[in-house]
């Protein structure tokens, strides 16, 4: 009986995972965060999980996966949103295929404003060489003409995942944009930033206390990559599993 | 003054009637509902554009009795509901927030 019961706890698999980086793609992305550097360190720090979120653009995303792939580094594809109530939320799909349907979705609802990169950044789309092999000339942290609810159906459709992100930051989030969680939201948890363990967010905002949350580095420079992490219990290394494990996730903030 | 007052002389389409008899002396401009729920007051007329259902549910949470969407808002179809339901009057100007708010305190303010 032992030998089965320890059979079955030896199953289960802690995971150390961070789901909100940003590569050069995004603007405000340092451009030091190419897929191979962002990979490195991910090794380094032994997160095990990572997810690719830059703003409304998911073209680093798959790079970023084959290079994890090489290297042992799970690598969720990702993207973070801006929708009409400029409110950021993260979303992962499950597949390539189903990515790229989610981008072309994004990209109907784009306002095509021009980046200017000496005042917002560079949006490079890069190779698994760091050669700069596109880039996006129209400004992605503009709000897509969408509206957060009919993002979230959109993902849960589409079988992903769907996290309003750093819901305790004074700026792009639910609580400074929206007030109050809105009801029928179709999310999978909500995240809390890495500053949220000494900005009494709880406190401050208490009805939103009853629900599940993970918190994420939300890295825009390599150093930040697994500031805040949270650990994911799993059997197999798999995106459904990974999504179920969100709501029983144990998070850890960075050491004050 | 009266919102109908506010209503017929700003030109203001209403979406959601409620309120018409309501006095309104003054009035609050943010985009941001957690602003809002931290400092607007009662009775307060809210120029917004945003469109999304808490907009009613701040409004109401407030005692607000009415909002104005600036810049031709079109509302997400919950937030009319919503408002309809919470008895919060939805109304639209073709302005821009400076232009509106400029208006409505020379109303609202030559009549005191």
């Amino acid at each position: 009986m032992n030998f089965v019961l320890n059979c079955i706890i030896l199953l289960i698999v802690n995971y150390k995972a961070d789901l909100h980086i940003h590569t050069v793609l995004s603007p405000c992305g340092d451009l030091s965060m190419s897929p191979s550097e962002i990979i490195k360190k991910a090794v380094e720090k032994n997160i095990d999980i990572i997810g690719i979120t830059d703003h409304n653009s998911s073209l680093n995303a798959e790079v970023t996966h084959n290079i994890g792939k090489k290297n042992g580094v799970y690598v969720m594809l990702g993207v973070e949103v801006n929708t009409r109530e400029e409110v950021h939320s993260i979303c992962f799909m499950p597949d390539m295929t189903s990515l790229n349907d989610f981008q072309d979705f994004l990209d109907s609802k784009q306002t095509f404003f021009p980046n200017s990169p000496d005042k917002f950044g560079d949006q490079f789309i890069v190779d698994e060489n760091e050669n700069i092999i596109g880039e996006i000339e129209h400004l992605l942290i503009n709000s897509l003409d969408l509206s957060i609810n009919e993002l979230a159906d959109r993902v849960a459709q589409m079988n992903g995942i769907f996290i309003p992100a750093h819901v305790d930051r004074p700026r792009y989030s639910i609580s400074s944009q929206l007030g109050i969680v809105p009801d029928n939201l179709n999310f999978n948890v909500m995240e809390l930033s890495p500053f949220a363990q000494n900005n009494d967010f709880l406190e401050k905002f208490p009805w939103f206390k009853n629900y599940n949350y993970i918190t994420n580095s939300d890295a825009h420079f390599i150093t930040d990559i697994g500031k805040s992490y949270n650990c994911l219990q799993l059997e197999h290394l798999c995106f459904d599993e990974i999504k179920t494990a969100l709501k029983f996730a144990i998070l850890n903030f960075p050491k004050l | 003054m009266k919102l109908s007052e506010i209503i017929k002389k700003l030109d203001l389409v209403v979406l959601n009637a409620a309120n018409e008899d309501e006095d309104i002396k003054s009035a609050y401009a943010s985009d941001l509902l957690s602003d809002v729920m931290g400092n607007a007051e009662a009775e307060e007329l809210w120029i917004t554009m945003q469109t999304h259902k808490n907009v009613a549910a701040i409004a109401s949470l407030k005692d607000i009795p009415a909002v104005v969407l600036i810049n031709n808002g079109k509302p997400d179809v919950d937030m009319l509901e919503h408002a309809n339901l919470e008895n919060v009057a939805v109304l639209v100007t073709n302005l821009a927030c400076y232009e509106f708010c400029a208006k409505l305190y020379n109303l609202i303010n030559c009549e005191l």
